[in-house]
């Protein structure tokens, strides 16, 4: 099936001195239908990307297109692509309906036709009762819907969103999260996503592709991405991480035995190139790995802090080759917490949990 | 409880009252005062070198609409002021639509510049404007003049054969008078421009508007305050213009405020300048409640 959108070496560069080169290299196949979300810190490039599927942006080299039709030729206005802005846009000088029909009287829709339409956007995202409002007389929450009719009301093919959920407070945005999947769901249109919140990103993607200095790092299904990061970056980027020093003894079928600092040896998933005798890093998430005193772990070192989160506590660890390590124990009622800092302990995690990282 | 309140109330009124005294002063002598003097004047007769007797007449107004009693002869012109009215609102019309012609695509270029630029850009706008009104007149007169630079280079490029005769005709006053309040329509667009949010521009594009579109149905309702006073800013002093007229149009396409300089100088009637003075005032105050009521009623429509 080909792509909805298929993005092949798009590369930005915007002169200057030094020229700032927002896209370098990008290639990214989206599906047909797909929740597919551009994530990265600010400045990785994800929002040129998107702008430049919109049309608003112009590539310095290379191929976009949309189900297999070259985009670059056609304007912002031919492209059947609608994006929800990061502030909204919605036009001041409209009611809330007005603002919905905009696209389809733009696209010479009969009358009729668009009334059906719009009454039928208001009721998807629930603003029945504020069709007659100004846009300026609604909640954010409310605009955001709103934004998010009007760009649903043409039917694209592909809908763009541009950190729509940033200007929302932290329930409406959990909300505004379900809500979005379920639209995506019901209208089967084909979302791109554009956020740095990495929690927004693993709750409603299908897929997600990490981006950083204007490159993709990873493209892969949410749980993908978080159990096996492929790079630090990623790994650091997505959800909290410590990073071993190791070195690779013996790898078979994606799996390598890997020989940590304290001698001990585990098995962990490694990238299909890794060769034996190589030094590399082991990422282990503080969630997987396990606490106790003593000394018999697979690693061990001085417990320096306890800090109590409430769901979970946060053991501090400096290992004995001086690397720092997080262990994030859930908390239970029943289960008293035994561990004091400044005493020994041993931190253990179980085979295949870490992810021997491409660097 | 109550009493205390109350005091308090009077004295703060007592106190804005106060605060309102200079700018009530400078209304009731500068604004109100000659106002009033110029209303009294329309209705007395004319003193024979100038000035005013004191005796109630009508005359002055009966010659503001009615021109055969006396202006057949002693001041040798021959337009009725039937028709300077006209080409007064007319001109006026035209400058200010002009002026939008050409102020707004001006206003939009330099709000979408960069920001660092925007204050050189604008200051271009506003240098002619801290230039002499009369040197900025006389210059363009140098352009359009017979033997000016539109007609030499026309003539040397050998387009015409003759210079076009452009000055002393209702277009140089035209293009005087564009050209003289173009930045008063700058300024007003620009700043409700700069203020526009280029994402709902992006969004119109986004929703399939094409250009012609945009503007139509994004930008203009969003800047139209800014045309509304801009238009106000031009139209009101195009319509009691003095020097381009008598400049540009050489003292036969007279405007209002030419033929009321002439009743109060040469003309000796007074009490006509004063009546059409008095009718130059409801004629623009006329034309900006129609105005503002049109442009009100379609705001109300909008929402």
């Amino acid at each position: 099936m080909t792509p909805a959108i298929s993005a092949r070496d798009l590369r930005k560069v915007y002169p200057g001195d030094p020229p700032v080169v927002a896209l370098d290299g990008v290639s990214i196949d989206i599906r047909d239908n797909e929740f597919f979300t551009l994530l990265g810190p600010s400045g990785c490039g994800k929002t040129t990307l998107l702008r430049m599927i919109a049309g608003f942006e112009h590539p310095t080299a290379g191929t976009l297109s949309m189900h297999g039709e070259n985009l670059l030729d056609s304007p912002p206005h031919k492209r059947p692509v609608n994006t929800v802005f990061q502030s909204y846009a919605l036009f001041p000088h409209l009611t809330v309906s007005q603002n919905i029909s905009f696209g389809l009287e733009m696209l010479g829709k009969p009358a009729d036709e668009i009334k059906a339409t719009v009454d039928e956007m208001l009721a998807l995202v629930k603003m029945e009762a504020m069709a007659d409002r100004q846009t300026s007389q609604i909640s954010g929450g409310q605009q955001q819907r709103v934004a998010l009719a009007r760009a649903l009301a043409p039917r694209p093919r592909v809908l763009l969103l541009d950190e729509p959920l940033s200007a929302l407070d932290f329930k409406l945005r959990k909300e505004m999260q379900l809500e979005l999947k379920r639209l995506q769901t019901e209208t089967g249109i084909t979302f791109i996503f554009v956020t740095h919140d990495q929690e927004e990103a693993l709750t409603m993607s299908d897929r997600i592709a990490v981006m950083n200095a204007g490159s993709v790092r990873q493209i892969g299904q949410p749980r993908d991405i978080y159990d096996h990061p492929a790079e630090r970056f990623v790994a650091d980027f997505i959800g909290d991480t410590n990073f071993l020093a190791g070195e690779i003894i013996s790898t078979e079928n994606g799996h390598a035995e890997v020989r940590l600092t304290s001698g001990k040896t585990v098995p962990a998933p490694a990238p299909e190139e890794t060769q034996s005798g190589r030094k590399i890093t082991l990422a282990v998430r503080p969630e997987h790995a396990g606490i106790s005193a003593g000394n018999d772990g697979l690693l061990s070192g001085d417990l320096r802090e306890v800090v109590y989160f409430g769901t979970d506590t946060h053991f501090h660890v400096a290992l004995d080759d001086g690397t720092a390590f997080v262990v994030r124990r859930q908390n239970r009622p029943d289960v008293a917490s035994d561990l004091q800092a400044g005493t020994r302990v041993s931190v253990d995690f179980p085979p295949l949990t870490g992810q021997v990282l491409r660097d | 409880m109550s009493d205390l309140s109350s005091s308090a109330a009077k004295h703060a009124s007592r106190t804005r009252w106060l605060l309102l005294t200079p700018a009530l002063v400078i209304l009731v002598f500068a604004a109100s005062g000659p106002l009033l003097i110029t209303l009294v004047y329309s209705f007395l007769t004319a003193g024979a070198y100038g000035g005013v007797e004191w005796q109630f007449s009508w005359d002055a107004w009966f010659n503001v609409v009615f021109e055969r009693d006396i202006f057949e002869d002693t001041l040798g012109f021959s337009d009725a002021h039937l028709s300077i009215f006209w080409r007064s609102v007319k001109l006026s019309l035209l400058t200010t639509l002009f002026c939008i012609f050409f102020g707004f695509p001006t206003a939009y270029f330099i709000a979408t510049r960069p920001k660092k630029q925007r204050d050189l850009w604008m200051l271009l706008i506003i240098i002619p404007f801290w230039t002499n009104l009369l040197i900025r007149t006389f210059a363009v007169v140098e352009l359009i003049r017979n033997e000016g630079t539109v007609n030499t280079v026309l003539m040397a490029l050998g387009i015409i054969d003759e210079p076009i005769q452009m000055l002393f005709t209702e277009f140089a006053i035209l293009v005087g008078m564009v050209y003289v309040y173009l930045p008063l329509m700058v300024l007003p667009l620009y700043a409700s421009m700069e203020r526009l949010d280029f994402s709902l521009v992006e969004a119109g594009y986004d929703l399939y508007a094409t250009r012609l579109k945009v503007l139509r149905r994004v930008i203009l309702p969003l800047v139209k305050p800014g045309v509304i006073a801009g238009s106000i800013l031009v139209f009101v002093p195009s319509l009691g213009a003095y020097v381009t007229p008598r400049v540009m149009g050489g003292g036969n396409q007279l405007m209002i405020g030419n033929l009321i300089e002439l009743q109060f100088g040469q003309g000796r009637n007074w009490p006509l300048g004063a009546a059409l003075s008095i009718t130059l005032l409801a004629i623009v105050m006329i034309a900006l409640m129609v105005y503002v009521r049109t442009a009100g009623e379609n705001e109300v429509r909008h929402g």
